[in-house]
């Protein structure tokens, strides 16, 4: 039985060694000008925390926040609807409607926004195409199907009965929400925020493009550095960065959804 | 209220693909809505560029080339976690998934690191390799589910009526995991053919696959052709994630455990 696992952990172990060799790089002093590298050196992770650098950091965790609570909004109806009807054909509706954009490609979606977001088709009262808003209502577009998933998951776990119960003893349907609804979805809104905060972390194609250049979050100085500027050793410090804090966050994930009492 | 909130984010969802279509008609190369008339001249131009149709069959090589190699291998690995009584399985279950939790442009610097290393930047194996084990834990998830409703009884009254170890796998468990390995096949060829960052990282003009020659295409021209390109890719994809949903119930697939 063992032996049916080897060819999967030979695909792991290459991928383990793509990991190992970015981690090895991001300890290698960076010689400007060329692929070969110094010595050992912890400098590329001092230079994450430049002030230069600070402000992508920042800007990545200030728009993965505002994401997150977008997403969390535009996606809770949604989901509820989804647990709650009875009807397959209303369920199917809504699965493929916002399902579909997670099988359309990166490109094809952050593309179908910067035609939206320029002024060629809406006239929008304030720029939104090359700016920040316009990247976070990429974000959100982009985090809403595994948000919708993650909380109708939750949602269809909680036995309607309650919900009736409160109703039947008086309690008007927002306080119903509030008390009964809200409070027993709590660990999926948990879970569905940290998947949501940790990917946004590491976004690249929607900054990217709807960014224009202009803004940068961490995923886009990877590319910046390792691309364009072949620092590697630069590029793969921050490339750890960005794989540590996404590690982290889907580690307290993953406990918080086993610690939910069933 | 709940209802209007409901078609308010339908509304915001499908608002990019509506505009993508509209604009995939219009004559000019300047965009303008609603569009001055229609034309199929971007559509034309799709499918006569030919970077896009040296990156389709390089889509069409590692795609195929991943999933082949992906398919049993995930298959394998997945029996493996439900049969296998492995110490340690949650660990086992973790590590097979953990290509998905990793951000793309980490995994693509990583792969470029080290394919420059063996001298492969060339080549599409590169390529291969990585998208393998991205899309490695769909296969793996959608096995698994499968293989864990496929009740052991229906093997083992096989076997006892005189079947061959072989007999059992090839006629009673590999048509009941069927489900599961077409679930397993689709997600495997949708990531892949939509993987984007860590193939950026790791090819060239020559081996670059589709959405990397579109990204190239959308940073340097402005004309609809993408739009064409895209509306393509999203008929392509409603008619999978319909079929998906009408022969998987997509319903039982993402909303129970």
């Amino acid at each position: 039985m063992r032996l049916l696992l080897l060819p999967a952990v030979v695909v792991l172990a290459v991928f383990a060694a793509a990991l190992a060799a970015l981690f090895r790089w991001s300890v290698l002093e960076f010689v400007p000008g060329s692929l070969q590298t110094g010595g050992l050196t912890l400098g590329n992770f001092r230079a994450v925390l430049a002030p230069h650098y600070l402000g992508a950091i920042r800007d990545t965790v200030v728009l993965s926040a505002l994401t997150t609570v977008l997403t969390l909004a535009g996606a809770y109806p949604v989901a509820y609807v989804l647990a709650r009807t009875p009807s397959r054909r209303v369920r199917s509706a809504l699965l493929v409607l916002t399902l579909a954009p997670f099988f359309t490609g990166a490109i094809v979606r952050t593309y179908a926004w910067v035609l939206v977001l320029g002024n060629t088709v809406i006239d929008w009262p304030v720029p939104l195409l090359f700016t920040e808003r316009g990247v976070l209502v990429g974000l959100v577009h982009f985090s809403m199907p595994t948000m919708i998933l993650v909380l109708a998951a939750a949602l269809s776990h909680i036995d309607p009965v309650y919900e009736r119960a409160a109703a039947s003893l008086g309690a008007s349907p927002a306080r119903v929400f509030r008390r009964v609804t809200l409070p027993l979805s709590m660990p999926g809104v948990v879970s569905g925020g940290l998947i949501v905060f940790a990917w946004t972390l590491s976004a690249f194609p929607t900054p990217e493009l709807l960014g224009g250049g202009r803004v940068k979050m961490i995923a886009n100085v990877v590319k910046d550095l390792g691309l364009d500027s072949f620092n590697w050793p630069g590029a793969a410090a921050f490339a750890m960065l960005a794989l540590a804090l996404t590690l982290a966050l889907l580690t307290v994930a993953g406990r918080l959804a086993r610690a939910r009492p069933s | 209220m709940l209802r209007a909130a409901v078609v308010a984010l339908l509304g915001f969802m499908t608002l990019p693909t509506v505009v993508v279509i509209a604009v995939s008609f219009n004559p000019t190369a300047i965009l303008s809505f609603p569009p001055a008339g229609l034309s199929l001249r971007w559509y034309e131009n799709v499918l006569t560029y030919p970077q896009f149709q040296r990156a389709a069959l390089n889509s069409l090589l590692v795609t195929g080339g991943a999933v082949a190699l992906a398919l049993p291998a995930g298959a394998l690995a997945a029996l493996a976690l439900e049969r296998g009584r492995l110490r340690g399985q949650s660990l086992w279950a973790a590590v097979l998934l953990s290509p998905v939790v990793v951000p793309g442009v980490a995994a693509g610097l990583g792969f470029l690191i080290l394919a420059a290393g063996l001298g492969l930047l060339r080549s599409r194996a590169v390529l291969v390799a990585a998208h393998v084990a991205l899309v490695l834990p769909f296969v793996v998830r959608s096995v698994w589910v499968s293989a864990r409703n496929l009740d052991p009884a229906l093997e083992l009254a096989a076997a006892s009526l005189g079947a061959s170890p072989w007999r059992v796998f090839r006629r009673v468990t590999l048509p009941l995991l069927r489900p599961g390995l077409f679930a397993g096949f689709l997600f495997a060829v949708v990531v892949s053919l939509n993987e984007f960052v860590v193939s950026l990282f790791i090819s060239n003009r020559v081996t670059e696959i589709l959405p990397v020659a579109m990204f190239t295409y959308v940073v340097n021209y402005t004309d609809p052709t993408i739009a064409a390109l895209s509306a393509l890719f999203i008929l392509a994809t409603f008619v999978v994630v319909w079929l998906a949903d009408r022969y998987l119930d997509l319903g039982r697939v993402f909303l129970r455990h």
